[in-house]
C-alpha cells in the first residue's frame, strides 16, 4: 500500500461549529487519513459521529476549523483564489445522500447534468454539449428521452443516477459519495452500488463512499475508516477490519449488525453497548469511547490515545493497543 | 394453537387524482399466540398500508376497504364501528411507530402519554397509573425511571425516545403488537439494544408481533415467520429458516442476494434490474413479471396462485408449478451460517 501514489492526504481535520457562549459543537476533531489514487475508502460510524462533515469539509463546503487536506500533493483549505477553486471543484465531485431534495426542481435534468459542463466550458458547442449528456446519461443506465425531462418524474433510484451522472459530468478523478444509497431501496441500492462500482474501474475513479450501513461498505471500500464522536477509531483494509477488529467500537459496532442468516443470527453473542453517544458540545476527557467501552481503563480517562499504526496498515487509536500493550498481546 | 389474527384476502385502495391505487391486493395472513411474523417488502408493496388497516388507521376517503375480513380472536374488525375500534386500539392491538422523533407528542410529558391509555382502557386511578408507568419505564430499560417519568420527550434521545414508544405500546398488555419500522430511524448500536428489548419482552409478556421492515438482518434476529409482500401482494410466506434458506419466489432470491454479506468476499452484488410497479395500473399476471429473470408468458397474463411447499411455506409463482421448466436459485441463496 505504502507505495501507491497519495491522492489525498487528511492530517488533523478539524471542524467546529459555535452553538451559543463560547461552546462548539466538535464535529470533527483531528482526523487523519489518506486516500490513495484509484482507491475506495469508506468512512462508517453512527449519525452524529462525524462522517459526513469530515466529507463536506474535505470539498470545502464548510471551512475547516484547523487542520490541513492535500490533494494531489497541493493544499486546499485556506484562501484559495477563484482559478484554484475552479479547478479544484472540476477534479473533486461529490454525490449527495437525498435525490429528493439534491435535484433542481425546475431544471430539465439536462440542464442539471450540464450545469458543470457550462462554468467549466467543457463543450464547445450545444450540440457537443447534448452529445456529452446523451453520453452520460447512458454510462449510468438512463436514455437520452430522458434528458429533456424533470426530476419529479424519476423514481429515487433514477434520480440517483442523475446525481451521479452530474458528478460524472465534469470527469472528476476524486469523488465523495454522502450516503448515497441510504434513501433507496434494498433492491435499487444494490443497482447504484453496481453502477459506482462499474464506473470507478472504467474511468479509474477514487471514491470516499461514507455510509453507515457497515455491510454494503465493506463490499464496496477497499480501505474502511470507523468514526466516532468526531475522530478516528479505526481504519484498515476491509478484509482486515471485519475479520480482526482491533478497537472495542469497532467489535461492538461489527456485532449490532443483524445478518441475514437466521441460523447465525440464533447463536452469535452480540456485544450490546449501553447508553447513548455523548454530546460532541462535552465530548468525555481522554479516548471518547471510554463512556460506553466495556474494557476501559483507568488512563482512557486522562490520555487520548495515540492514533497509530497496530499492524501494516491497520491503524486504531485505543489504549488496549498502544506499543506496549502489544508486546504482550502479540501472538 | 389459534389464530390469534387472520387477514382473509384484504384488498385496500386509495382514490387519487390519477385513479385507484390498489395498494394491497388480497393479502392472506395468519398470526399465532406469542410469535412474530415479519412482513418484507420494498416501499410501495403494501406493508405499511396492511398494518394500519388492521388497526384501524386507514383514513377513508381517500382509503377503502374493498374486499376482505380482519378476524382478530374470531371478531372481524372491518364490521367494528368506531367507538368499538377505539377499545380495541392500544389496549388489544398497539403499534410502534418507526419515527420516535415524530411518535411523541411534544408538549405531553413522557408519564402522562404512557398513563393515557391505562387510564381510558384500565380505568386506573391517576395515581396507579403513573405507579404503571414507571414500572413499565423500567420495563423498557429507561434508568432512573422516577424522575424521566415527569420529563418531556425532546429530554430524552431517540433510542430513548423509541424505548418510551414501546412502553405505550405495552402499556395495557396487548395480545397484538405491531411494529412498523421500529428501528429504521435508528443507529445499529442503539437498534441492537432495541431488538434485543423487543425478543425480552415478548418472552416476559407472550404477546405476539407483526414486525413490518425491509431490513432482512432484523427479520433473520427477530421473526420465526415471514412474509414477502410485493406490488400489494402476498407472494411467498414461510418460516425464517424456509424462506432464507429454501426461497422458491425469485423476488426472495433478488431480495436476499442483492444485500451483501459481511463474510462474503465476492466482488458483484446481484441487483433486480428496474423498478416496482406501479399500482394505480397493477399488472394482469404476476407484479414481479417484468423484472424477473425467469418470467415466461403465462407470469404476464395469469397472476399465479399459491403453491404449497411444505405446511407452513406458500409461494405464489408459476416457477414451483410441475408443468414449468427448471431454475435454480441463484448460488449465493441456501449457503447456511459460514
Amino acid at each position: 500500500m505504502s507505495n501507491k501514489e497519495k491522492l489525498l492526504e487528511v492530517k488533523n481535520l478539524k471542524k467546529h461549529f459555535p452553538v451559543g457562549r463560547n461552546l462548539s459543537l466538535k464535529a470533527v476533531d483531528g482526523v487523519d487519513f489518506d486516500i490513495y489514487k484509484g482507491e475506495i475508502l469508506g468512512l462508517v460510524g453512527e449519525s452524529g459521529c462525524g462522517k459526513s462533515t469530515t466529507g463536506r469539509t474535505i470539498i470545502r463546503l464548510y471551512n475547516a476549523t484547523d487542520g490541513s487536506v492535500k490533494f494531489a500533493n497541493k493544499e486546499i483549505t485556506g484562501k484559495k483564489s477563484k482559478k484554484e477553486l475552479k479547478e479544484l471543484n472540476r477534479r473533486m465531485q461529490m454525490i449527495f445522500q437525498d435525490p429528493y431534495a439534491s435535484l433542481n426542481p425546475r431544471m430539465t435534468v439536462k440542464d442539471i447534468i450540464a450545469e458543470g459542463i457550462d462554468i467549466h466550458g467543457l463543450a464547445k458547442s450545444s450540440k457537443e454539449r447534448n452529445e456529452r449528456v446523451y453520453e452520460l446519461l447512458e454510462t449510468v443506465g438512463l436514455n437520452r428521452e430522458h434528458a429533456n425531462r424533470y426530476p419529479h418524474e424519476f423514481s429515487g433510484g433514477q434520480r440517483q443516477r442523475i446525481g451521479i451522472a452530474r458528478a460524472l459530468a465534469v470527469e472528476p478523478d476524486f469523488i465523495i459519495a454522502d450516503e448515497p444509497i441510504s434513501a433507496l431501496d434494498v433492491s435499487i441500492q444494490a443497482q447504484v452500488v453496481n453502477l459506482l462500482q462499474e464506473l470507478q474501474q472504467e474511468h479509474g475513479l477514487t471514491y470516499l463512499f461514507i455510509a453507515h450501513d457497515l455491510s454494503m461498505v465493506k463490499h464496496i471500500s477497499d480501505r474502511v475508516g470507523v468514526m466516532y464522536l468526531g475522530n478516528m477509531a479505526e481504519l484498515a483494509p476491509s478484509d482486515e477490519l471485519y475479520d480482526n477488529p482491533l478497537h472495542p467500537y469497532t467489535q461492538a459496532l461489527l456485532s449490532a449488525i443483524p445478518v441475514p442468516d437466521p441460523e447465525i443470527e440464533r447463536t452469535r453473542e452480540r456485544i450490546i453497548l449501553e447508553g447513548d453517544v455523548p454530546s460532541p458540545i462535552d465530548p468525555p476527557s481522554g479516548c471518547r469511547f471510554r463512556t460506553r467501552c466495556p474494557m476501559a481503563m483507568e488512563i482512557c480517562a486522562i490520555v487520548r490515545p495515540k492514533w497509530h499504526e497496530a499492524r501494516e496498515g491497520h491503524w486504531v487509536a485505543c489504549h488496549l493497543h498502544n506499543e506496549e500493550a502489544n508486546e504482550t498481546k502479540e501472538d | 394453537m389459534d389464530n390469534i389474527l387472520e387477514l382473509k384476502d384484504l384488498h385496500v385502495s386509495f382514490d387519487t387524482f390519477s385513479g385507484e391505487v390498489q395498494a394491497v391486493r388480497g393479502v392472506n395472513l395468519e398470526l399465532k399466540k406469542g410469535e412474530t411474523l415479519a412482513i418484507v417488502g420494498e416501499s410501495g408493496s403494501g406493508k405499511s398500508v396492511t398494518s394500519k388497516t388492521i388497526m384501524g388507521l386507514i383514513p377513508k376517503p381517500p382509503g377503502k376497504i374493498k374486499n376482505g375480513e380482519i378476524l382478530f380472536e374470531g371478531k372481524d374488525l372491518l364490521k367494528f364501528s368506531n367507538k368499538e375500534m377505539q377499545r380495541v386500539r392500544g389496549k388489544e392491538i398497539s403499534m410502534i411507530f418507526q419515527d420516535p422523533m415524530t411518535a411523541l407528542n411534544p408538549t405531553m410529558k413522557v408519564g402522562k402519554q404512557i398513563m393515557e391509555g391505562l387510564i381510558k382502557h384500565q380505568n386506573m386511578s391517576k395515581s396507579d397509573a403513573k405507579k404503571r408507568a414507571i414500572e413499565l419505564l423500567e420495563l423498557v430499560g429507561i434508568p432512573n425511571p422516577d424522575a424521566r417519568v415527569d420529563q418531556y420527550p425532546h429530554e430524552f434521545s431517540g433510542g430513548m425516545r423509541q424505548r418510551v414508544v414501546i412502553a405505550i405500546a405495552l402499556a395495557c398488555n396487548p395480545k397484538v403488537l405491531i411494529a412498523d419500522e421500529p428501528t429504521t430511524a435508528l443507529d445499529v448500536t442503539i437498534q441492537a439494544q432495541i431488538l434485543d428489548l423487543m425478543k425480552d419482552l415478548q418472552d416476559k409478556t407472550g404477546t405476539a408481533i407483526v414486525l413490518i421492515t425491509h431490513d432482512l438482518g432484523v427479520v433473520a434476529n427477530l421473526a420465526q415467520k415471514v412474509a414477502v409482500m410485493y406490488g400489494g401482494k402476498v407472494v411467498e410466506t414461510g418460516t425464517v429458516d424456509e424462506i432464507f434458506y429454501n426461497p422458491k419466489h425469485p423476488y426472495t432470491w433478488g431480495l436476499l442476494s442483492s444485500m451483501p454479506k459481511l463474510h462474503d468476499h465476492s466482488n458483484k452484488l446481484l441487483a433486480i434490474p428496474g423498478s416496482p410497479p406501479d399500482l394505480s395500473d397493477p399488472p394482469k399476471g404476476c407484479p414481479f413479471a417484468a423484472r424477473c429473470p425467469h418470467a415466461m408468458k403465462v407470469c404476464v397474463d395469469h397472476m399465479p396462485g399459491y403453491f404449497e411447499l411444505s405446511e407452513t411455506q406458500k409461494s405464489a409463482c408459476w416457477l414451483v408449478d410441475e408443468r414449468a421448466p427448471k431454475v435454480n436459485p441463484p448460488e449465493t441463496i441456501g449457503v447456511r451460517g459460514e
